[in-house]
């Protein structure tokens, strides 16, 4: 259990972190895929079978493939190659770190953080579909709602509309 | 020992990851990237906090971590028609060059 847990998480850091830091941006989501599938391991690994592959159909199957049509299509060939990093980031990569000490530091003094593992729940799809339609009615509409608003949003945002203002 | 500590620390690493990428990057869609790796890491917390909880059986944080991830999808897709918009008014992605509003 620790050594895939290790393998995991390093599995999953190498591959964030090597997307957060490539240079080129379709090497980077290349790199975020393998991260996400690290997640959805670790989703696995932590009992949660709904979870980690709704991770994979929503991050590496959508998300991801989103972000590459994205890259594809503001790319321009004749840009010249600019810096991948901001002119900041010094601070940034300041700030982060900080924000992770502190996280950590959090983390290791408390209490909680040292339970040991409770006893394997038997968690199968037919109560989660229970649950989302009994006690979790409402979310569940409500993220219906929010769906279809972004969906229609995201189309209108990026709608080219050269042909209507001639 | 494979105890919630080390998924914590694990998923505050990730956040790091995330928040140090969407501080430090110039192209628009690699920040909203490293806005979803933040995300990614709270939902990791959830599952890890439902499963070495006290009653895993009650599904609070598989439920949690499902509208999450449906949230965050909504956002990826709305954040890439934004900085699709953004892209055909000024012809990059670069941030550092999308300075109109700048003083």
């Amino acid at each position: 259990m620790t050594v895939t847990f290790l393998i995991l998480a390093i599995l999953t850091v190498a591959g964030t972190a090597a997307a957060m830091g490539l240079r080129n941006a379709v090497h980077c989501v290349l790199a975020l895929t393998v991260g996400f599938a690290g997640v959805a391991a670790l989703y696995l690994q932590l009992d949660a079978q709904f979870v980690g592959f709704t991770q994979i159909m929503v991050y590496v199957g959508a998300v991801a493939i989103l972000a590459v049509f994205a890259i594809m299509m503001t790319h321009s060939p004749t840009a010249v190659r600019l810096p991948a990093y901001s002119s900041q980031w010094v601070w940034g990569g300041i700030v982060a770190a900080a924000v992770f000490l502190v996280l950590a530091w959090a983390i290791c003094s408390s209490s909680a953080s040292t339970q040991a593992l409770p006893p394997q729940p038997y968690i199968d799809v037919q109560q989660i579909g229970d649950a989302l339609m009994h006690r979790y009615v409402l979310p569940l509409e409500i993220m219906g709602l929010l769906l279809t608003a972004a969906l229609i949003g995201a189309v209108v945002i990026a709608m080219d509309r050269k042909e209507e203002t001639k | 020992m494979s105890s919630l500590q080390n998924y914590l620390l694990l998923s505050s690493l990730l956040f790091s990851i995330g928040l140090a990428g969407a501080l430090t990057r110039r192209n628009a869609i690699l920040v909203l990237i490293g806005i979803e790796l933040m995300l990614n890491a709270a939902n990791l917390n959830f599952i890890a906090f439902w499963r070495f909880g006290p009653s895993p059986s009650k599904l609070t944080g598989i439920m949690f971590a499902i509208f999450s991830i449906s949230v965050a999808a909504a956002e990826a897709a709305v954040g890439l028609g934004i900085i699709l918009a953004a892209y055909r008014h000024s012809r990059t992605t670069d941030l550092d060059q999308m300075n109109s509003l700048k003083g």
